[in-house]
């Protein structure tokens, strides 16, 4: 008969024996808890372990001026440097700031497109950590009519 | 589990721009039902896009990325036949994986 101690030691040997095969991926790629329930930027850049932000003219973020609907608004980052670790979308006055990472490799462009919600208006800030340590970025104002957090 | 994701990857010269829906209710915590309880989060954590089983893009999302998720990215290197595929977790731990061709 297989009791309950035997059954979790068996489970734990397995779960042992997938981790050791690397079947669990998802414990290398860890989840930010932190940093994307940071409250400002400042906290949410410390949790991601990233340096001042540098503003730059080669980080781009489309953003429209006026989103009518602030649970759906299109946001486009992107970055034409060489060397990108990752890209961040950060909505200043959200509840959490940092919104998205895209963790960038050598087989994609540094250039993402998603829809994020905003709970009133605030900046956006297109964020690109790279490879050498600097945090650059590009920002835009995106006046928000009806909040898409709450409600 | 989730419905299937909507993914289409066109390539121009040597490079394939992918856009992904992805169908996922994006709770973000915030609001509250109509008897005032707050609706718990819920929302993916991870994605994971491949091309031809090799990881191109790791992207981490917090629970303020709109219901139903678009993505957009482009693929360095590849050709039409290429597998693109894509994969989420969600913070319950439910995922879904899907693959298109490139055309």
């Amino acid at each position: 008969m297989l009791n309950r101690r035997k059954a979790l030691k068996h489970s734990l040997a397995l779960a042992g024996m997938l981790a050791g095969t690397g079947l669990f991926p998802q414990l290398a790629l860890a989840f930010n808890k932190g940093a994307f329930e940071a409250k400002n930027m400042a906290d949410a850049l410390k949790a991601l372990g990233v340096g001042p932000l540098t503003e730059s003219k080669e980080v781009n973020i489309t953003a429209p001026d006026i989103a009518e609907n602030g649970s759906v608004v299109p946001i486009g980052i992107s970055t034409t440097l060489p060397g990108v670790k990752s890209m961040l979308i950060m909505t200043e006055k959200n509840p959490a700031t940092l919104t998205a990472q895209f963790n960038v490799t050598d087989s994609v462009d540094a250039a993402f497109s998603a829809r994020i919600k905003m709970g009133q208006s605030s900046d956006v800030y297109a964020v690109a950590v790279m490879n050498d340590g600097r945090v650059l970025y590009a920002k835009k104002e995106v006046k928000v009519t009806l909040g898409g957090c709450g409600g | 589990m989730a419905d299937p994701m909507r993914i289409r990857a066109q390539v121009k010269d040597d490079k394939a721009t992918v856009r992904v829906l992805m169908a996922h209710e994006m709770e973000g915590g915030q609001r509250k039902d109509a008897s005032g309880n707050v609706v718990p989060a819920w929302y993916i954590q991870e994605v994971t896009a491949t091309l031809n089983g090799k990881t191109v893009l790791t992207a981490e999302w917090g629970p303020a990325v709109s219901k139903n998720p678009f993505l957009q990215f482009v693929v360095k290197g590849a050709k039409a036949g290429d597998k693109i595929g894509i994969s989420w977790k969600d913070n319950h731990g439910d995922t879904r994986s899907d693959e298109a061709t490139a055309t």
